[in-house]
């Protein structure tokens, strides 16, 4: 029960039930992806008629894995989504936070307005701007280049990104900031050198909110750069997972794989996540 | 203008530190949408387009064939938000408390795991409890059977009044580590001194968490709230990969997303429709414009009264 | 346009930049839906182009069923898309051409291989031009588990009622679901349901026309009878088939739990490689009284050229050769169910095709009723047609309701049915 934590009393019964609570959770929340990562490795037969059976020595097939890796360079595509994700999330985190300070910090008329004008994105499905956007990244020739990716995810990050900023820059003490502007520190030092390290818990926090759907989007790699060369992982499972596809096998080891570089990629993150969380997060 | 003042008064400094994100944010995002929702006011004959006013909105909500269309998804999708809200925040107010207990150990294993369905993608989440719920492939039914509940069983996606629904505990279950790591944090920020003072003035365990952490993480579901509900209402990609373009079973789980992406990109043989289309995106921001402000001006405010 | 231009420059020149070929290559990108033939176009059509057209390259880019027609779109409106495009069949494509997007063919030396029936899915209303070359159509029946037949000593269903006997035996029998069908992405009970079994009760193309003409209306006993069938479908599914998915089906047949599968000819391919039984094939069944047969042939698929394409020289050429009779014989071979529209006598070796097609000789063709004009408007009779199977099949709209819905919906704007 969340109200039974006092620190004085543990009761052996309170702890377990506790632990059963969130492992019941816990199984709720992994037996879906535990259900694909066996199968991806099991016969086609099997996986109908024994979903939930672990992979045997009769049943194991890598036969999913080895269609997946004929059809298409998952290397590359591998590649490519860290290449879009890592540089995106560095531009909506620079761009964001410069912004957000600006806003944060700074005492100037429209600063109200300019800070609603940044968290209207937030509102609006992007999708819908598609035919714009791509008419401009062919104009700009930048069709099938990852930037056209790294541009649309930077600006479709950039509203959480300043609005959950500009929540944390504004907790920064001025005293330390009026320190730095009296020893003669310039503006951009006092962004750089004093802030900048100070809100980097809340920096991890935006990253992996942006990391997640930017990781995940179908719908951009497919329109802005679908090209063999630029395709990313998630497109290049997508493959699989067409109207006319039944190849099960191909379908649950194409998704597995698409799994497996979030969850690391979550890992190394997540520590953090936790920590820009605690120091007072999202208010 | 804007920026031109600025300068003016030597503030160069904040028109650096704006200028990146405001001319990323304009040029990809801002300009393209409101150049997709200008079209609303348009619509085209014979390969032209000429404007035609508020037409487009009359037809939206006068012509029953897309009011209705309309209204059956602003209804679905409130009703999508509503699961949302009754269910995720008091797992999620229930799952941080347990995880911020002191001394809990496997904390971090249970951190992970408990938001590791939110770093999955729709189409793997979609394929993932279609495959689960499937009555043919019968791992629930299976599962219902060993505890002697097979009776329970139904197709819960196929049926009318439960296909919703059930995509709506899906989603939850995928985003609910968002809420479980926001009060988390939001109960971990509460002051050991806070509740030491309570403590010696009596109010222990179910008490102290209803009358003094609860308020204090008022603030955090608040925040919560309005992302989930900006979040649902522009949501699309789950009952999509589930259901398809249809939202089906007639139309029982289509939501303004949906509606909106079958009107402006077409599906099948009905060819898309940018006007209509651009019609139903504004109407969606409207809505979503509205439960914001409703939030900011009408919640919030209310809210910060609790605070420290 | 100067810009535009640029533009179109600008992508060729990356797209030539990325897959560093020789300068005087032209590589011409393919659109299409299709992407289960991904590997066959790899491995086999394209080499046998190349082999015989040395400067020109080809790649077939493939996206998702589902998204094709938003993709399309939205790359055409832009500028982005590739040189060919694979064009669904009618309004979809005519949109396409009337929009400038497709290049007129009707010049196309290849273009004199197919008959005007094979073209008018992708002709303009009054035929004056046609803007893609035909590849294939697909042909509805039922395909059916000859072992499951064998072992309950079934006999292939010629009529309606012989079919529902069948049904009844299978279903009684318990060891085989009767037929593997579910509701849940609607697309199919209307494709292989109402589509499938509804040209025997409306005429084939007497009825579609009419349809069109206005002279007929969907609350017609022709056009609600297919539904009365439909309605009668429900009771022989499998348990949950309301949530029962397009491949949940496909899979239920193929390994082996389920006795007959209402299809379309483009699932052979994919049955064979996964079923272990031997399959059969029986056209719809006849209506009590009927004499003749009429079956769905459907023009299904055909390919066009991108105006806007900085290699129509090129790419006219790939068309020519698409006409031609190796490319019939490659494509029908290989995709056993896509039956050529070439005039062609193409020759095919998989006995499940070759059942289907001989179905030609036996009975008058025509198309889906609901594709030709029908459904230009909103509400989308296609689309309509859909939900309307699938809740016929769940019993919750009667046969009649539904044909009533559907008229209006279509009356409310295709002004031959006002």
């Amino acid at each position: 029960m969340p109200g039974q934590m006092s620190r004085a009393r543990r009761n052996p019964v309170t702890v377990a039930a506790m632990h059963g609570a969130l492992i019941i959770y816990t199984l709720i929340a992994l037996f879906p992806v535990f259900v694909i990562l066996i199968n991806s490795f099991k016969t086609r037969k099997a996986i109908f008629r024994e979903p939930l059976a672990l992979p045997n020595a009769e049943t194991f097939s890598t036969i999913g894995y080895q269609t997946v890796f004929q059809q298409g360079d998952f290397i590359l595509y591998l590649q490519n989504s860290l290449i879009v994700t890592v540089a995106s999330l560095f531009f909506i985190l620079l761009f964001g936070a410069m912004a957000a300070f600006a806003l944060a910090e700074y005492r100037f008329r429209g600063n109200m307005l300019m800070g609603l004008y940044l968290a209207l994105g937030i509102m609006i499905p992007i999708r819908i701007g598609t035919v714009a956007i791509l008419e401009m990244m062919v104009a700009t020739g930048l069709v099938n280049t990852l930037w056209a990716l790294i541009l649309v995810y930077t600006a479709q990050g950039l509203p959480l990104a300043v609005f959950i900023l500009s929540e944390f820059m504004r907790q920064v003490s001025d005293d330390l900031k009026n320190a730095g502007r009296v020893d003669g520190l310039s503006e951009y030092t006092i962004f750089f050198r004093l802030v900048l390290p100070l809100v980097r818990p809340a920096m991890a926090t935006v990253a992996v909110f942006n990391m997640i759907p930017i990781w995940n989007d179908l719908w951009f790699p497919l329109i802005l750069a679908p090209a063999e060369e630029t395709k990313t992982l998630t497109l290049g499972s997508q493959v699989f997972i067409g109207q006319f596809v039944t190849d099960w096998n191909a379908v649950l080891s194409a998704l597995s794989m698409a799994i497996l570089p979030v969850m690391v990629l979550y890992v190394i993150f997540s520590r953090q996540l936790i920590r820009g969380l605690t120091s007072g997060a999202v208010k | 203008m804007f920026f031109g003042q600025l300068v003016l008064r030597g503030r160069w400094h904040i028109v650096v530190f704006l200028a990146p994100a405001v001319l990323v944010y304009t040029a990809v995002m801002i300009v393209p949408l409101f150049n997709t929702l200008r079209l609303a006011l348009f619509t085209e004959v014979d390969q032209q387009r000429i404007f035609v006013g508020v037409q487009n909105f009359r037809t939206l909500f006068g012509d029953p064939r897309w009011s209705e269309s309309f209204w059956n998804a602003l209804g679905n999708n409130f009703w999508f938000f509503f699961i949302h809200m009754l269910v995720q925040n008091p797992i999620g107010i229930f799952l941080a408390a347990l995880l911020s207990h002191p001394r809990l150990r496997f904390a971090a294993f249970y951190r992970s795991a408990i938001f590791i369905p939110t770093i999955l993608s729709f189409v793997i989440v979609g394929f993932a409890w279609k495959l689960v719920l499937s009555p043919i492939w019968g791992i629930a039914p299976s599962m219902l059977d060993a505890v002697g509940l097979k009776s329970l069983f139904a197709p819960w996606l196929g049926k009318e009044g439960s296909a919703l629904t059930t995509l709506a505990l899906i989603s939850v279950w995928q985003f609910v580590g968002i809420p479980v790591m926001l009060i988390y944090a939001a109960l971990l920020t509460i002051p050991d001194e806070i509740l030491e003072a309570a403590e010696t003035e009596g109010i222990t365990g179910l008490s102290a968490f209803w009358k003094i952490k609860l308020p204090l993480i008022l603030p955090s579901i608040g925040i919560i709230s309005i992302l989930t509900f900006v979040g649902n209402f522009n949501a699309f990609d789950l009952i999509y990969a589930a259901q398809g373009a249809l939202a089906g079973p007639d139309f029982a789980s289509d939501i303004l997303g949906t509606f909106l992406y079958r009107t402006f990109f077409g599906f099948q043989l009905q060819l898309g429709d940018p006007h209509m289309g651009s019609a139903i995106a504004t109407a969606m921001f409207a809505i979503i414009l509205v439960g914001v402000c409703i939030y900011l001006f009408g919640i919030q405010t209310r809210i910060r009264r609790y605070q420290f | 346009m100067t810009s535009k231009t640029h533009a179109l420059a600008a992508i060729t020149a990356t797209l030539l930049g990325t897959t560093a070929l020789s300068a005087q290559d032209v590589t011409l990108t393919i659109e299409s839906w299709r992407n289960d033939d991904l590997t066959l176009w790899q491995q086999q059509i394209i080499p046998a182009f190349e082999a015989t057209h040395p400067g020109i390259k080809v790649e077939f880019a493939p996206s998702a069923p589902a998204e094709y027609n938003a993709v399309l779109n939205s790359k055409l409106d832009a500028g982005s898309a590739g040189d060919l495009i694979t064009c669904r069949p009618f309004d979809a494509s005519l949109a396409l051409y009337d929009a400038g997007h497709l290049t007129d063919l009707s010049d196309l030396r290849g273009m004199a291989n197919f008959s005007d029936v094979a073209k008018s899915a992708w002709q303009t209303d009054d035929g004056a031009a046609t803007f893609c070359v035909p590849m294939a159509s697909v042909i509805h029946g039922f395909i059916y588990n000859k072992d499951a037949f064998a072992e309950l000593g079934l006999e292939v269903p010629e009529t309606e009622d012989a079919f529902f006997a069948a049904l009844d035996a299978i279903k009684e029998d318990g060891s085989y679901i009767p037929m593997a069908m579910g509701t849940n992405d609607q697309w199919e009970a209307a494709t292989m349901g109402y589509n499938n079994i509804g040209p025997n009760y409306w005429g084939g193309e007497e009825g579609r026309l009419a349809l069109i003409a206005g002279e007929q209306k969907l609350t017609d006993e022709a056009w609600v009878a297919p539904y009365a069938q439909l309605a009668k479908w429900g009771a022989y599914l499998g348990d949950g088939f309301e949530a029962q998915t397009y491949p949940d089906s496909q899979n239920l047949f193929t390994l082996g739990r389920a006795a007959i599968y209402p299809a379309g000819s483009w699932e052979i391919s994919g049955f064979n490689a996964q079923a272990d039984f031997e399959m059969g094939a029986f056209k719809p069944p006849l209506p009590a009284g009927a004499t003749d047969c009429y079956i769905s042939d459907h023009t299904d698929i055909a390919i066009g050229l991108n105006a806007a394409s900085a290699n129509a020289e090129a790419a006219r050429t790939f068309l020519d050769w698409v006409g031609s009779e190796e490319f019939a014989t490659i494509y029908a071979n290989a995709l056993p169910g896509f039956f050529s529209l070439s005039n062609f006598d193409v020759a095919m070796e998989d006995p499940l095709a070759q059942e289907f097609v001989s179905w030609r000789g036996d009975c008058n063709s025509t198309i889906r009723s609901t594709y030709q004009i029908l459904s230009r408007g909103t509400p989308n009779l296609e689309n309509d047609t859909w939900n309307a199977s699938a809740q016929v099949i769940k019993g919750a709209e009667t046969p009649e309701a539904a044909g009533q819905r559907l008229q209006d919906g279509l009356a409310s704007w295709y002004e031959p049915q006002q």
